[in-house]
């Protein structure tokens, strides 16, 4: 009898690697792989609403193609088999790509894939779908009013967060081991702390966003969620390298890190971040970062330079890039957004420009001035989200004693980190009932030392992706 | 009292060409205090005048 494609020996979800392994082993056909993955989101999918487009056939054509390969005795991709999905602002051939919007779906459909998604399936990976996601990525929450809400696989009452809620969700629910997403102010982050579960941000730059649907030019970034850090890392891995058709994206080398995770951590000299980021934290958020703080023998702090500052030119520079990016469909279109994102985006592209500018030289500054804190600490541990996933369709909650917006607060720890392009690992803490997730920040380029710590972290069973009830 | 962004609102959007109905000005309105008050707090730190925006041109 061929074992269950999907759980382990043990009833566990398989990871991504150890379904790759399993496939190009031929213990288990890609194919079945597939269709248990398929048969996941047709069990779940109604309860999540994680997926906006399943590409079942593409998905079987795929798992065929990978199994023929490893009949003729070709060499498989490291990720040969492995179902994942995309949030739908990737272009995935032959649907239009929506960004969440009622508007995009309207056009044509794409020809090609997105690079990323080109470079999975180039590692053997097999795409099943596209993913539900906030009203073009402006959204912390994973609420959508023409989709309706992606929900929290770990209480479908609470929000999945934003605006990769989709991402969080598919792969929080266990209905594919991987996803892609992206992250301009902490749209990885934030869903993969409300989710429990793994999520890289990489350095600005590091991997292609040639054919997904931009927000914030200056800050947007792509990147992989997964149940296991050594799935981030293979993935990562699979999707590196120059681009052209991505201005932003850097002429660096290929710097693999799959081969280094297991590499001992003794020697790096790890900070708790202060000030700022130990201010407007519930509880659980304090927890979560002591649990992490305490397993990694952290004893010392650092502050980063004036944070308020950044997150608040994060804020300038998103409204307003966001405005202008979607300048003209406001002027046609106003009554085809979310009323609350097309408010925001009025809003921005009315910012007097001079301010605007200072905010982007505010960075230049900012930046310099947490680089120059990198020359005594490797990494940082700061909080990534300030609470728990809050209930879905929640407008506020107090804090210190003062109500404040969920929606513009969910992201006030993360702004600041993607704000400079630093590279980020969100780890889960699974708590209970609800996990939370901390970031694992390092200095640009080194998405291996943040790997290596979140995998030491892992192997320490201080972080997993906790599997929720009912899944 | 009139908010005192409407007569901005109305003269940005004329010049912009932006369609806003009266129904969401005080929401356009908040949204704008709000970004101007992050803005503002931003340019109230000096900076030197050398001072390169991050959005630098490398030709």
């Amino acid at each position: 009898m061929q074992p269950d494609p999907v759980m382990n020996a043990h009833g566990e979800w398989r990871p991504a690697s150890e379904i790759a392994q399993a496939v190009a082993g031929k213990q288990i056909s890609a194919l079945s792989v597939t269709e248990a993955a398929l048969a996941r989101i047709a069990q779940h999918d109604p309860l999540l609403n994680a997926f906006t487009d399943v590409t079942a056939e593409r998905a079987r054509a795929k798992a065929r193609a990978v199994d023929a390969a490893i009949a003729a005795g070709e060499a498989v991709g490291p990720l040969a088999g492995v179902p994942f999905a995309v949030k739908n602002l990737f272009d995935v051939a032959g649907l239009p790509t929506r960004a969440g919007s009622k508007i995009n779906r309207e056009r044509p459909v794409s020809l090609r894939d997105a690079t990323l998604v080109e470079r999975m399936e180039a590692a053997g990976a097999v795409l099943v779908g596209a993913l539900n996601m906030g009203e073009y990525a402006y959204d912390f929450t994973g609420e959508n009013v023409h989709d309706g809400a992606s929900r929290n696989p770990h209480d479908t009452t609470r929000m999945s967060g934003g605006s990769s809620g989709g991402s969080g969700s598919a792969v929080g629910g266990g209905l594919v081991p991987l996803a892609l997403g992206s992250d301009t102010n902490g749209s990885i982050r934030v869903p993969s702390s409300f989710c429990g579960i793994f999520g890289l941000k990489p350095t600005y730059g590091r991997l292609s966003r040639a054919r997904s649907f931009p927000f914030v030019a200056s800050f947007d970034h792509l990147g992989p969620f997964a149940r296991s850090v050594e799935d981030l890392a293979l993935s990562y891995d699979a999707m590196q390298g120059p681009d052209a058709e991505d201005a932003a994206c850097s002429t660096r080398a290929i710097e693999p890190v799959t081969a280094l995770l297991g590499q001992d951590i003794g020697g790096l000299r790890i900070a708790l971040a202060g000030g700022y980021f130990k201010k407007n934290l519930f509880p659980e958020a304090q927890e979560g970062v002591a649990i992490v703080a305490k397993a990694l023998g952290v004893a010392r702090e650092v502050e980063l330079p004036e944070v308020a500052r950044a997150r608040a030119a994060a804020y300038v520079i998103s409204t307003v890039e966001g405005a202008s990016l979607h300048l003209d469909r406001l002027r046609t279109r106003p009554n085809d957004f979310d009323p609350a994102t097309r408010d925001r985006l009025l809003a921005g592209a009315m910012m007097p420009a001079p301010l605007v500018d200072r905010a982007q030289k505010f960075r230049r500054w900012y930046r310099a001035g947490v680089l120059e804190l990198f020359k005594d600490v490797d990494v940082i541990v700061a909080p990534a989200t300030p609470c728990i996933a809050p209930k879905l369709g929640q407008q506020t909650f107090v804090l210190d004693g003062v109500e404040l917006p969920v929606r513009a607060n969910i992201g006030i720890h993360t702004q600041p980190i993607s704000f400079i392009g630093l590279p980020v690992v969100a780890v889960p803490v699974p708590l209970d009932p609800m996990p939370i997730g901390v970031q694992i920040i390092a200095a640009p380029w080194r998405e291996d030392i943040a790997l290596r710590v979140a995998y030491a972290l892992e192997r320490a069973g201080v972080v997993a992706a906790p599997r929720p009830k009912g899944f | 009292m009139a908010d005192p962004l409407n007569d901005y609102i109305d003269a940005v959007a004329k010049v912009l060409g932006l369609p806003v109905e009266a129904a969401w000005k005080p929401t356009i309105s908040a949204n704008l205090a709000v970004t101007l008050k992050m803005a503002r707090s931003v340019e109230e730190f000096a900076l030197p005048d050398e001072t390169e925006p991050a959005s630098i041109y490398a030709a």
